[in-house]
């Protein structure tokens, strides 16, 4: 029975290009997202909400309560709490989404299906990975997934969130506090530069003669100006960035001793947070669609170069000139939800527009952005134009950016999950 | 004198009044009524067409303009020190000055104690914007664009947007712009006349209205991309 249902659903979708009415009379197309972030979650309910119940779509995430990566740094800076970032899948199933709480733990390309660790296998027509990030093993000496309770990379926003702010508050009276900063491309390029503004924040007020020491393999950094004059302006003295000239990417750490060596140089530290080296999540390695570290991807509607049937979003991409980021993961889920309708439904399919936009803040009301709008070439996706926030601006501008940030916050949260 | 050095920086920082407060001001307003509450000050202010300086100044062209700007109508001290702060005319300093003139100018010529209730103060604000039109008239914020909306070709304004093609490419706007139509920081921009809508968007793609983000989402949007959003966010249900 299985295996005939394969074979009529490989058939219909094959003539899906040829007479899409055919294939909606006959029986409903099928789309499997694996990964429930701003990718996934906004691939699944525009597919949903736009098919009206023509395509059957089916969310795999494992955790019942999403927690944005974006803004969490705000929740390391005492700016929200962890409840203002955490949000339910009940939107999406109501919107018509089937959310199965699961890992996927392979993908059967010949068969169109995906494994979960329950048991289950899922046939696909369309097969929409997004799941984010994992860590390259060995990237940063001395640290591995066994050590991330005494060194936290809280990079996947939730319970390590919760531990790298524990480790803050618990800090001693004039302690260290150490990043180790990740090399590109990683999820969030503004994001560790945030957070060292934001852990500076609770510190001034809470510890004011503690340090922070970023070690940095990269020679600059996203909003750099924009940071170090931020750095300057509210915790002079409290940040030392030591970068790739300084031997910033030379470093091992130690976590049961606390200690991290930068450049042959051994520091005791009281946290320590390590940002490791990244790469997609594990399943698009195990789908096959990974070149190296990332899935490169068609720009047009974000197909893996590998399976025309499989489209990777966010993250785990490799499109081109966009950020890894929760607001480009959203904008190229919607075209890849754009175009997978139209394939399976024969809904009219639109060119493809991407843009972004990375609000950062640094200190309370001082919000600073950067963005840019991008088009698929055959290539890659490419950047057209962008801008970003300049130095010395005025107090009032620098507020109104945070205020809308918020207001962005609440915006993407309410198009990814409804 | 509290709120001052607020008011000062909003008229100071245009955009900003743009994007965070204007809305506030525009929602559920009802010029109408605004009209009725106008009667309070009509025995001093002429507004409309052939409005002249009375008692007090004609009220034409009101918004974005600095305060006690008129060199033909002998404003207070107070007034005048005011303007030359920095005050301007948006829905915000409006507002705030017509809750208690005195707020703003402390002896203002002004004999009005001012309106306590925030819905009439809206209505007012709302009618009188009616007699702004540079830019356009547009709930998104009272008009403080620089120079005029209002040069977009006849033939821009009568394209027929295709509102499934609008559909689509909203989804750009609803990374940020709740597409229930609520302001929770950033405005909204569900169910606008289509002409306003077209009209802003312009106005942000030729970089006369100043929001960076804006300008670049409008920047690359065609005549034919614009009117379809227009079409789609004209007819949106809640």
């Amino acid at each position: 029975m299985t295996l005939n249902r394969r074979r009529f659903l490989g058939a219909a979708a094959a003539a899906a290009s040829l007479s899409a009415p055919m294939v909606r009379a006959m029986s409903k197309p099928r789309v499997v997202v694996v990964g429930g972030g701003a990718g996934g979650a906004t691939a699944a309910r525009y597919i949903a909400k736009d098919s009206k119940g023509a395509v059957d779509v089916t969310l795999i995430e494992p955790t019942r309560k999403y927690y944005t990566c974006f803004f969490s740094n705000l929740y390391l800076g005492g700016f929200k709490q962890m409840e203002d970032i955490g949000h339910s899948y009940g939107g999406l199933a109501a919107g018509g989404v089937n959310v199965v709480h699961d890992w996927a733990i392979g993908v059967d390309r010949e068969a169109k299906t995906v494994s979960l660790a329950g048991g289950a296998a899922l046939s696909y027509d369309k097969l929409i990975l997004s799941p984010g990030i994992d860590f390259v093993d060995g990237a940063v000496a001395g640290w591995d997934v066994t050590s991330q309770n005494a060194m936290p990379h809280a990079y996947k926003a939730g319970s390590q969130s919760e531990l790298l702010k524990a480790q803050l508050q618990a800090m001693p009276e004039g302690g260290v506090f150490a990043m180790v900063a990740p090399p590109n491309p990683y999820r969030c390029p503004p994001g560790p530069y945030e957070r060292v503004s934001m852990v500076a924040h609770f510190l001034k007020q809470n510890n004011p003669t503690a340090k922070i020491i970023v070690a940095d393999p990269k020679p600059k950094f996203s909003k750099m100006g924009l940071f170090q004059e931020g750095w300057a302006n509210h915790y002079e003295g409290m940040v030392d960035w030591i970068g790739e000239e300084f031997g910033g990417g030379n470093v091992s750490v130690d976590p049961a001793a606390m200690t991290v060596t930068i450049d042959g140089e051994e520091t005791k530290v009281d946290v320590c947070n390590v940002i490791p080296a990244m790469k997609a999540g594990r399943i698009a390695e195990l789908a096959g669609v990974t070149d190296g570290n990332w899935a490169p991807v068609n720009a047009a509607d974000m197909s893996a170069k590998a399976d025309g049937d499989i489209h990777v979003l966010g993250d785990a991409s490799q499109q081109g000139d966009m950020p890894k980021s929760g607001f480009s993961a959203n904008s190229q889920a919607k075209v890849c939800a754009n175009a997978v309708r139209g394939a399976l439904t024969g809904s009219k399919v639109f060119p493809a527009k991407f843009s972004n936009t990375c609000w950062s803040l640094i200190a309370p009301n001082d919000g600073v952005k950067v963005g840019a709008t991008y088009e698929a070439t055959p290539e890659k996706i490419a950047k057209i134009d962008g801008f970003i926030s300049q130095t010395g601006e005025s107090a009032d501008v620098r507020k109104a950016t945070y205020k809308e940030s918020e207001g962005w916050y609440t915006g993407i949260t309410t198009d990814m999950m409804g | 004198m509290q709120g001052w050095g607020q008011i000062l920086g909003a008229a100071a920082a245009v955009w900003m009044t743009t994007t965070l407060s204007g809305a506030a001001y525009a929602q559920n307003a009802d010029v109408k009524a605004g009209a009725e509450v106008f009667t309070k000050c009509k025995g001093c202010h002429q507004i409309g067409n052939g409005a002249q300086h009375r008692v007090g100044p004609h009220l034409n062209g009101l918004f974005g303009r600095q305060a006690a700007s008129y060199d033909d109508f002998s404003y207070s001290k107070s007034f005048r020190r005011a303007g030359a702060g920095g005050l301007e005319w948006h829905a915000d300093t409006l507002d705030a000055f017509l809750e208690n003139p005195r707020s703003l100018a402390s002896r203002t010529r002004m004999s009005f104690r001012g309106l306590k209730k925030a819905q009439d103060r809206a209505n007012l604000i709302a009618y009188l914007r009616q007699f702004s039109d540079d830019p356009a008239d547009i709930p998104e914020a009272d008009p403080t664009a620089q120079g005029s909306d209002h040069n977009v070709a006849p033939a821009i304004l009568t394209l027929k947007g295709d509102p499934e093609y609008g559909q689509y490419l909203s989804g750009e706007c609803t990374t940020c712009h709740l597409a229930d139509g609520t302001d929770n920081g950033i405005p909204s921009i569900v169910l606008w006349p289509q002409d306003d809508f077209v009209v802003a968007m312009h106005a942000y793609k030729s970089k006369k209205r100043i929001h960076p983000v804006m300008q670049m989402i409008a920047g690359r949007l065609g005549d034919e991309e614009i009117a379809g959003l227009a079409a789609y966010f004209a007819t949106l249900e809640e």
